[in-house]
């Protein structure tokens, strides 16, 4: 199947005077995670109502699964689930009867209700709790009940949104290999996050959203390097290897961006790929030199977030970086 | 932990979904039902409030209301009374449960679990059909007890069987399109207090109009009101039904209220239902 699980083109929402999506374009094959990235009001979450037939978009057209979410709800609602950041779950049932309840909801037939229950209980670690009332559970446990109901009927698209907002380490790391394991089942993901580590451990790729636009999207990797700073550091035993090696590495064209002399170290650039690597330790190879200390500096994304995503002013959006990172989409 | 996933893909073609309407309020009707088996405070509230405003108008102003009804012995007057206002202490029970609806639909809309209903393809209809039902067996039932207590307390219906299956009949009727207003209201209100709030004007109807006394007692404006609001007929049919007073075009009228009531809360409950349940 080569129709792409969720096609988005020019998609605008406002609320009044505010705009809160302005012509957002996206685009995920399926069975990949996509990270929708951006700060907060930067119209993540509407963007995954309005995929989940929550909202109406204004204008421009949305697909999930071929199904345009306007025309045919219907049809896309029998194929996603939603995660949301608030917890959909029904507090004064228990984790087992909320279970229960969308498996009726999603026609399994009794006895397969029950076994589809059972089965998840013990997927996400909630057999112990199964039939404690909700006021009970910790604020992972609700997370991963809330999954686990979106989960019922095997949903072939999910939209997590904010998945692991206000959860402990154990828990977003739990949350984590969750969803590594439905992808590996084949399942699309589209997942929002201001989170670049959760970003960079999860998806396949990812869109930097901000003041309603698309203002950066490719893999982690080619979005790190849209932001300069990367950079190899190395650190020599002493002087005389410090100097031989900033010769040798000049000589073959790869310029030393700074040279520590107290510190005996060597500061190369470098667009933190193992090629650039290599290339300077076979340099220092060939010179017979020894390197006490290596270690590379890639710009992680928090550098590529504060770079891409507009600051402190109201409109939110830096015309020149959009430009600018217009031409690496590809 | 590893996650494993080995259901069936479902994806159902419309023509099926369809047919999932009443499965579907079915099951969500089960959800409400298991909410007031495992919370029944508030639906020991909404039996409370008319026991004791029953107790109240029969025990402390009983006596001087029932000798001031057309017709009534001055010395018997607090059994004539509880004869009089049982059928109005009946439909302020029934319009109490309003609240309890608006209040449990108010909670819903709060919690996030009905933006996750709208994510999956489940009618509408189902979603608040399953409130409406439950509230309206909710009804019922706190009518039953109601009566119950009427009947310790010295009401003495004349009715026969048939008498008896129309009442209840008109009563289920009755509950189930004061449930729709109260879904209705729910749906409106922006937080489960003024949900809790907005159908106490429900409750109020009952005396505005033949509930407690007859309305020919009041002013005219006031009097005018009483004559042409659902409660009147609703509460006449009722008194008709079990103490044998006339009926006239009350039944009808009664039923025709309930027809309107309902068609109007489905109306307004649904409206609402589209465009409020994403926060």
């Amino acid at each position: 199947m080569n129709i792409p699980a969720i096609e988005v083109h020019g998609l605008r929402k406002s609320y009044g005077n505010k705009i809160v999506l302005d012509g957002v374009d996206l685009s995920v094959a399926a069975g990949t995670v996509t990270a929708l990235l951006g700060p907060n009001g930067a119209g993540k979450t509407t963007t995954v109502h309005i995929l989940s037939t929550l909202l109406r978009p204004d204008g421009g057209t949305a697909f999930v699964n071929g199904c345009d979410v306007v025309r045919d709800p219907d049809g896309v609602r029998a194929v996603i689930g939603l995660t949301g950041q608030f917890s959909a779950v029904d507090g004064l049932l228990t984790g087992e009867e909320n279970l229960l309840l969308m498996a009726r909801l999603r026609h399994l037939g009794e006895k397969r209700s029950k076994t589809r229950t059972a089965e998840l209980l013990e997927q996400f670690d909630l057999v112990e709790a199964a039939r404690k009332p909700l006021a009970t559970y910790s604020g992972g446990m609700k997370r991963r009940l809330d999954l686990a109901m979106t989960l019922v009927s095997t949903p072939s698209v999910i939209f997590l949104d904010e998945p692991t907002t206000g959860l402990d380490p154990r828990s977003r790391h739990t949350m984590w290999d969750i969803v590594r394991g439905l992808v590996a089942e084949g399942t699309t993901v589209l997942l929002t996050t201001q989170h670049l580590e959760e970003a960079d451990e999860l998806a396949n790729r990812i869109a930097v959203l901000d003041g309603g636009r698309i203002v950066a999207e490719g893999t982690p990797d080619e979005l790190k390097r849209l932001v300069p700073g990367g950079h190899i550091r190395l650190r020599f035993a002493d002087a005389s290897s410090l100097d031989a090696a900033s010769q040798a590495l000049r000589e073959h064209g790869l310029d030393e961006s700074a040279r520590d002399d107290a510190g005996l170290a060597l500061t190369v650039p470098s667009n933190g790929g193992v090629g650039a690597l290599r290339t300077v330790l076979d340099r220092l190879d060939a010179a017979n030199l020894e390197v006490d200390d290596l270690s590379i500096h890639t710009p992680d994304l928090d550098d590529v977030f504060f770079a891409l995503t507009g600051k402190k002013d109201e409109s939110g959006r830096t015309e020149a970086n959009s430009t600018d990172t217009k031409g690496t989409e590809s | 932990m590893t996650t494993t996933i080995t259901a069936q893909r479902t994806t159902a073609p419309s023509a099926v979904r369809q047919s999932h309407v009443v499965a579907d309020s079915i099951t969500m009707l089960r959800r409400n039902l298991l909410h007031i088996v495992r919370y029944p405070g508030l639906s020991m509230f909404t039996i409370l409030g008319p026991v004791v405003i029953l107790l109240l108008v029969v025990f402390v102003f009983g006596g001087t209301l029932g000798a001031g009804l057309p017709g009534v012995d001055p010395a018997g007057g607090r059994a004539a009374y509880i004869a009089y206002v049982m059928p109005g202490i009946l439909l302020i029970t029934i319009a109490g449960t309003a609240s309890g609806a608006a209040i449990t639909v108010a909670m819903d809309m709060t919690e996030g679990i009905t933006a996750r209903f709208r994510t999956m393809a489940i009618s509408r209809a189902a979603v608040l059909a399953g409130h409406v039902i439950g509230n309206t067996l909710q009804a019922i039932i706190a009518v039953a007890l109601v009566l119950g207590v009427g009947l310790l307390v010295g009401f003495r219906p004349t009715a026969g069987p048939v008498e008896w299956l129309a009442a209840a009949g008109l009563i289920v009727l009755i509950a189930f399109a004061v449930s729709w207003i109260g879904v209705a209201m729910g749906m409106q209100s922006k937080t489960v207090e003024t949900a809790s709030n907005l159908p106490l004007i429900l409750t109020l109807l009952p005396t505005l109009g033949s509930g407690f006394v007859p309305t020919e007692s009041m002013p005219a404006g006031l009097q005018w009101f009483a004559q042409y609001q659902p409660f009147t007929p609703f509460i006449e049919s009722i008194r008709g039904l079990l103490l044998g007073t006339p009926l006239d075009w009350n039944p009808m009228l009664a039923i025709g209220w309930c027809v309107v009531i309902a068609v109007a809360g489905y109306a307004w409950s649904m409206a609402i239902y589209k465009r409020k349940s994403v926060r």
